[in-house]
């Protein structure tokens, strides 16, 4: 911020970050805000109170106000828990199911990208697979590990394998001719051209597989949980509809929404540190 | 060529004239729907140890394809291209490359894409051994600055600068340069051939160097080899290119046989030998 005085440059003192950075971001602070309002508004006036519909947002706050609002860490037992323990519970799955799918999927991909004549005899399968609804298989699951928790686990698994499969198969396939020819040329070991070149080529891509896998995990938690019952955020919202708890099955949602986001930039911003500016 | 002219022009620095690398009796065919496109046919040429040798010729006439199966990218599909007496089967960091594109790994900087280089080349080595390697080499084409920059970070110029380290830091037989200032401005290209020029004559490696500009051919080679168009192309004329080192530019412009020789060239590229679109 500056203003001239007869050609004298004077710099007001200097403002501390935070203003600096509601300055910089106003825009985009408040537009959404005012969209929110409104959004909020336009609700609110479509299910009023007294009304047979949906309860509006402020009764869903009065509501879930005490416990759910203010205290998301609550355990009464059971399955009478906090949101923020239900989703704590959702996250671990997500964690183990997405943590597995990453490492065989980056594995995976890796293989088979480099071997043209796997790639041509399993490519066709893994398309089919990867059309596959999260619940269809459950069932299957169910069936063959008899056991609830494990085969959630395995939904979230075989749900974000797929894009990290086939996103890991591509970046190994677009690997420019120019590293490979500087490979061949300096004649470098397998190992030495898989840590130099291959994987970190790769990286970008692998990337664009695990936000997409972890995304599909959070959608698929969500929907399996409902099956298989227990702690978490997805038998919550089940729960609550069934006891005709719609105001805590509205917040869910939201809580739902913003953990998905998180989950989804956290993945965004490692690959921000992860990935070389040149590769982007 | 007539060398008339012969008070500015010393005679050469003997240089050994046993075969260096010999391209035999080499024939490039490519088979395409209509059946075998002949690149390259019958071609002949012998570079000798410490000569610096430029090819030149239109796009398409097959020079890239050649220098190809000397770095071993590439196979000759008849003859044989030979390193002291060595067939030439497959790449190796004996002939290493420059590429047009830098071909530098974009995740390493400009130390370590050199270091993986010496790395690879040098396995015995202790890493102090290497490390003084690398920074030699990025001292000689003055990057001790970026050395710790990435690519990304480096204009056109710093880029081919960090490939040419690269590639002599392996000490290769021969350094084989493919259109390597091809994407660089005048003023940065005029900048690098005189490096080039003065790490050359230094590290007196044999050079093989696939250029478009004829200017660039007569200020930096021994010996200009002229293509002739493809299909079936071969070695039109090769120029021997007399000035005396260490060159000058402004002294070589003002030389008439520069003229007469840029002339020729320039004769044989677009009149004799013209590209027909």
């Amino acid at each position: 911020m500056t203003s001239r005085t007869n050609g004298t440059i004077y710099r007001r003192p200097s403002q501390n970050s935070f203003t600096k950075l509601w300055r910089k971001n106003s825009n985009k602070i408040i537009r959404p805000l005012v969209a929110i309002v409104v959004f909020l508004v336009i609700w609110q006036l479509l299910c009023p109170p007294g009304s047979k519909g949906l309860p509006g947002p402020i009764q869903v706050f009065n509501d879930t106000f005490n416990p759910y609002i203010i205290n998301p860490f609550f355990d009464n037992g059971g399955n009478d828990k906090g949101l923020g323990l239900q989703i704590i519970a959702s996250l671990k799955r997500v964690a183990i199911g997405f943590s597995l799918s990453a490492i065989v999927g980056i594995f995976v991909g890796i293989v088979v990208g480099a071997n043209k004549f796997l790639y041509e005899a399993v490519d066709p399968i893994f398309q089919v697979l990867r059309t596959i609804p999260p619940l269809a298989w459950l069932p299957i699951a169910l069936a063959a590990i008899n056991q609830n928790e494990p085969s959630a686990i395995f939904v979230i698994f075989i749900t974000s394998i797929w894009p990290i499969i086939i996103n890991t198969m591509v970046g190994v396939q677009q690997l420019p001719q120019d590293y490979r020819n500087v490979a061949r040329v300096l004649q470098l070991s397998g190992k030495d051209y898989f840590l130099n070149i291959l994987f970190p080529a790769t990286v970008p891509y692998i990337f664009t597989g695990l936000r997409i896998g972890i995304g599909l995990s959070w959608l698929a938690i969500v929907a399996a949980e409902m099956l298989v019952g227990g702690v978490g955020i997805g038998f919550f919202i089940w729960d609550a509809y069934n006891n005709s708890q719609i105001s805590q099955l509205i917040l869910a949602l939201i809580y739902v929404g913003i953990v998905g986001l998180l989950l989804d930039r956290l993945v965004a911003y490692i690959a921000s540190i992860a990935v070389p500016a040149e590769q982007k | 060529m007539q060398t008339s002219n012969t008070a500015k022009i010393q005679l050469k620095e003997p240089i050994n004239r046993e075969p260096f690398l010999v391209i035999d009796r080499v024939s490039k065919t490519y088979p395409t729907p209509n059946g075998l496109y002949p690149v390259l046919e019958n071609v002949n040429f012998t570079v000798y140890e410490g000569e610096f040798v430029c090819v030149i010729g239109h796009s398409g006439c097959g020079k890239s394809t050649l220098l190809n199966m000397v770095s071993g990218f590439n196979k000759p599909t008849e003859g044989e291209v030979r390193l002291r007496g060595n067939l030439i089967t497959k790449p190796g960091p004996d002939r290493m490359m420059v590429f047009q594109n830098y071909a530098l790994l974009p995740w390493k900087t400009a130390y370590e894409n050199v270091y993986l280089a010496v790395k690879t080349a040098f396995p015995n080595k202790s890493k102090a051994e290497k490390h003084e390697i690398v920074e030699e080499h990025l001292a000689m084409v003055g990057l001790t600055e970026a050395a710790h920059k990435r690519p990304h970070q480096l204009s056109g110029g710093m880029k081919q600068r960090v490939a040419i380290a690269r590639a002599l830091a392996i000490r290769p037989e021969i350094l084989i340069l493919d259109e390597p200032f091809g994407a660089l401005d005048a003023i940065t290209k005029e900048e690098l051939q005189e490096e080039l020029l003065s790490i050359w004559r230094e590290h007196r490696t044999t050079v093989l160097m696939i250029t478009h500009d004829i200017d660039e051919a007569l200020f930096l080679a021994d010996r200009l080899v002229m293509m002739t168009n493809g299909p079936a192309a071969n070695i039109g004329e090769v120029m021997d290119i007399p000035f005396s080192r260490p060159r000058d530019r402004a002294q070589i412009m003002e030389d008439p046989q520069y003229y007469e020789l840029r002339n020729y060239a320039l004769d044989f590229l677009f009149r004799r030998f013209a590209h027909v679109e």
